[in-house]
Parts: structure tokens; sequence; C-alpha cells
């Protein structure tokens, strides 16, 4: 791609110095939660980087994972690291439509085979394939002919990285994640209703200075989706403590008190919203009073209800929950293991144990 | 109308009671810090640490703040947004903050070194100042002969 820009030479014309590359260097490896030691070897990897051809496919979604993309932040250099990319189709974006796309997203292909990189957001429908289409190519086809040629995938967004609200019982459309019917390639789950920006740009960054990164057992990469809110959050002492908030409106929701009687999924939910924050750092939904939804989790539309405590469902679970309160081990702990063995089972038939309950049962 | 505001007492209180809150966590990297201090004085190794990597809560951030104090560098930068660096009361260690430019925090870091790098001049920087002073020299003298 000899014709395309350098990231080097965009930031010469763009007249940013180089202490400010640092800076954003610096930043960047805060946020991908590598180590400063790191910082020299992203910034020559990203001044070297070559344009990367990027086809972004939008499936069944709501638009909320490319709104909040491209709201990412004030011109900045991350602005440019999206501008260090050739997105060559985005059908939410660009101006053509239809055919035209269409022809643009295949030349993008044809020139880049065995290169470019895919973002998906959106489930696919698979019970009928008619029940989304785009230029008439159904989903399942757009995918499985655009994932041929790529180097890998990027699943943006928990719709398409664990089938999402689409997916959500009783799943009316037959939606599944990317990686339920892409198997020879690659993929990185950026999970979120949406994800956070910074982690969708940081993601994209790490791919281009230092290729695919460590990825968890779900498939995200560890360094935004390593630890559990709950391990992060600042109302953590007072959980520590048992002091609940019992209401949105009581004296410990003023004190600011923890939100999990009122149903956080901090406990069992690895992101990083309690460290990087929304909004350019601002808040996050626990730090605005609202417990957190668990978003970056599969199923989590139909993990026991937002407002209800951590369930266990009735059964072994329940039994080890109880054995494990009783060895001493902190209440959520024990709710994010059982929420964590019982995903697939918890949708149906669970019942609702709060702090209290775990804490007389100890 | 505004039914959000909150009532102004209340959320004083509420930020005084938060300003409280400890993870426990400023101790140990106060121990941190004085290991690295040790590392820069014996072999002349800076050691950076990332204040964004653990979790820290407002009062573990005023134990740090009381501990470390302010120094006898206070340096703003503007560069893509405001950074803030400043050289704490223990010198050899600094406080590196870099915020957006909606001044939003974007990554904060304790160095300790004799130096930051990012206080000096980028070699990159000042070629390029060079390459538009000789630039600006070659307006000027060229606009004095015509
Ligand atoms: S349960 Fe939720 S509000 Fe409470 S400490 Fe954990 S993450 Fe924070």
């Amino acid at each position: 791609m000899p014709n395309k820009p350098m990231l080097k030479d965009l930031m010469k014309t763009h007249g940013v110095s180089r202490r400010a590359f640092m800076k954003y260097c610096a930043s960047l490896a805060s946020v991908m939660a590598l180590s400063p030691a790191m910082v020299p070897r992203i910034a020559e990897a990203l001044e070297n980087a070559p344009r990367t051809s990027v086809i972004w496919l939008s499936f069944q979604e709501c638009t909320g994972c490319t709104e909040a993309i491209t709201r990412s932040h004030a011109p900045t250099i991350e602005d440019m690291i999206f501008n260090a990319i050739s997105l060559d189709y985005h059908h939410t974006l660009q101006a053509a439509s239809g055919h035209a796309a269409e022809e643009a997203r295949e030349h993008a292909m044809k020139e880049h085979w065995g290169e470019y990189l895919v973002v998906v957001d959106g489930s696919i429908p698979i019970k009928d394939p008619g029940y989304s289409t785009i230029a008439g190519i159904s989903n399942l086809d757009m995918l499985k002919d655009t994932a041929a040629g790529a180097a890998a995938i990027v699943s943006v967004g928990t719709c398409a990285a664990y089938g999402g609200v689409g997916h959500a019982d009783p799943n009316p459309t037959g939606a599944v994640a990317v990686s339920e019917i892409i198997k020879d390639k690659p993929i990185i789950n950026v999970p979120g209703c949406p994800p956070i920006p910074v982690v969708m740009t940081g993601v994209l960054a790490h791919f281009l200075s230092l290729g695919i990164p460590e990825l968890d057992e779900l498939g995200r990469p560890k360094a935004f989706f390593g630890n559990a809110i709950h391990d992060r959050c600042y109302r953590r002492p007072f959980y520590d403590k048992g002091l609940f908030a019992n209401g949105f409106d009581d004296e410990g929701a003023k004190e600011g008190w923890c939100l999990y009687k009122l149903g956080c999924k901090g406990p069992t939910t690895k992101a990083a919203c309690a460290t990087v924050k929304w909004n350019n750092g601002v808040s996050f939904p626990i730090e605005a009073g609202h417990p957190c939804l668990g978003c970056t989790e599969p199923d989590f539309w139909d993990n026991g209800g937002f407002y209800k405590p951590l369930s266990v469902p009735s059964g072994d679970y329940r039994r080890l929950g109880l054995a494990a309160v009783a060895g001493g081990a902190a209440a959520g702990v024990a709710g994010g293991l059982l929420a964590k063995a019982t995903k697939a089972k918890a949708a149906k038939a669970h019942e609702t144990v709060d702090a209290h309950d775990l804490e007389k049962s100890s | 109308m505004d039914c959000k505001q909150p009532n102004d007492q209340t959320s004083a209180e509420m930020a005084d009671v938060l300003s409280f809150v400890t993870t426990g966590n400023a101790r140990p990297l106060l121990h941190e810090i004085r290991h690295a201090l040790d590392k820069l004085l014996a072999i002349g190794e800076t050691t950076i640490i990332d204040l964004g990597a653990l979790p820290f809560g407002p009062g573990d951030a005023r134990e740090l703040e009381d501990i470390l104090g302010q120094g006898e560098i206070d340096a703003t930068m503007t560069i893509m947004g405001r950074s803030h660096v400043r050289e704490t009361g223990v010198p050899g260690v600094w406080r590196i903050d870099h915020f957006d430019e909606e001044d939003e925090v974007q990554s904060r870091f304790i160095e300790i070194t004799f130096m930051p790098d990012i206080l000096k001049t980028q070699r990159e920087d000042a070629e390029r100042g060079l390459e538009h002073l000789r630039e600006r020299l070659a307006e000027l003298e060229g606009n004095r002969q015509t």
C-alpha cells in the first residue's frame, strides 16, 4: 500500500508535535493497560503503521456502537488513528448506498485480500436470512463472503460478540454471534452495549501497532476486560463493610453506598468502565448511581433482571453458593462464581438471593 | 424546572463523604515510590507508575498528595489538551497528568526520574522548528529583495 500515507506523514500534515505523540502513546498504553515501558514500542509501531483497509459490516444492530465510536473524543490523535485506517466500507457512514456501496466493498476486498480487517456490529439472524439484508444480500452471506479474505475480525458490541439483544429470549430471528459462524479467522470480541469508545479505538490501535491482543476465554482483549467492575469499583469499601443502598433515593443511596442490592452486576462483569469511565472519563453508571447491567457479558439480557440482586438459581447452584459463603468467601465472589457457572442455565427459573440472605446463611 | 439539580448542601456533604473513601492502596504505592527512588539514586534507573492501573479512591489520592506534597517545579504544557508536570515535595518524584482537549483526564503517572522526558524538547520537534525558522527567514529575505 505504498500510496497510502503512514501515520508519521499524517502527523506532520496535522502539525502534531512529537511531544503530543508521546503524550498520546503514554495515554494509550495506560488505556490498553500496558506497562509504561511499552510506550517506545507502541510509538515506533504506530508511526510506521501503513493504512490498513477496514470493512465495517453492520447487521442486526441499533447503530449505538457506531454512534459511540464516531463521538469518541474531540479531534485528537485518537481521531488520527481512525484516519490511519482506510475505512473502505461502512454503510451507515458512507455516502454511497445499494450496489455502489457493495462495489466499494468488493473492490477493497480484492485489493487487500488476506490483509484487511473486518469490523462487525450486530448479530446475524440465521432462522430466516431474509430478516436482515443489505442490497439484497443476507447478513449471513455477506459475513461469510467478506470474512474469507480477512486478516482478522473485530466483533464490536455485545450483539456481534455474543448475540446481544437479538439473541435474548425468545430470540425470534435466530440471532447468533460472529464466532458462531466464522471458525477459521482470529476474532477479537469487544463487547459492551455499546463498548467504551476509547476501548474500541484502543483495540484498533493495538491491532495496528502490536497485532492481535491477548484474549480471555470469551475472546475479549485481556487488557480491557481483565478485571471485574467490582474489583475496581470505588464503592467497593462500602460493599466490604456491608453498606448497601436499598432504594434509589434512600439514605444509603445518598451516602454513595454499594448498589449490590439494587441489582449491580459489577461482581460478574468484566469491563473497563470503573477505570476508563465514559464520556472522556467523566463518570460511569455506578458513579451516576445506577447499578451495572453487566452489558459486556454474554446473555446479560436474560441474566435475571437488571434490578434484582445477582441471582442464584435453585438446585446445585444454590448449594454451591452457600458452601462458598460458609467457607468465608464474600457474597459477591460467591455470586460471581455462580452467575458465571450458570450463564446458560440461569436464563430460566432462577431464585433471587440478596446480600442479606447470603449473610444470614453464612 | 431543573429537577436534576442536586440540593447544594447535600451534594457538598456527599462530596465530603466521598473524598474520604480509600481502597488502602496509597500506602503500598508510597513504598513502591520509595523503592524506585532508591533505584534511581543507586543505578540511575527511571521508573514510571501508571496511576490509572490501580484502584484508587479519592481518599487515597488525598493521602498521596499529603505525603508527597508540592515541590519546586510546576509546569503546564499545552499539547493536544493540557498536561500538568510537577515535581513533588520529594525531589526526583514527579506527577504527570495528561488531559484531553476538553480538559478531561486522559492518563496519570508518577515518574521517578531526574528529568521527565516529556519536558525535554524532542529532536523531531527541534528539526521541524529549524525548518520553519529557515522558511520564515527565507520569506523575509525574499520579501526584502523584491
Ligand atoms: S456490587 Fe457494584 S456498586 Fe457494589 S462494589 Fe461491586 S461493582 Fe461497586
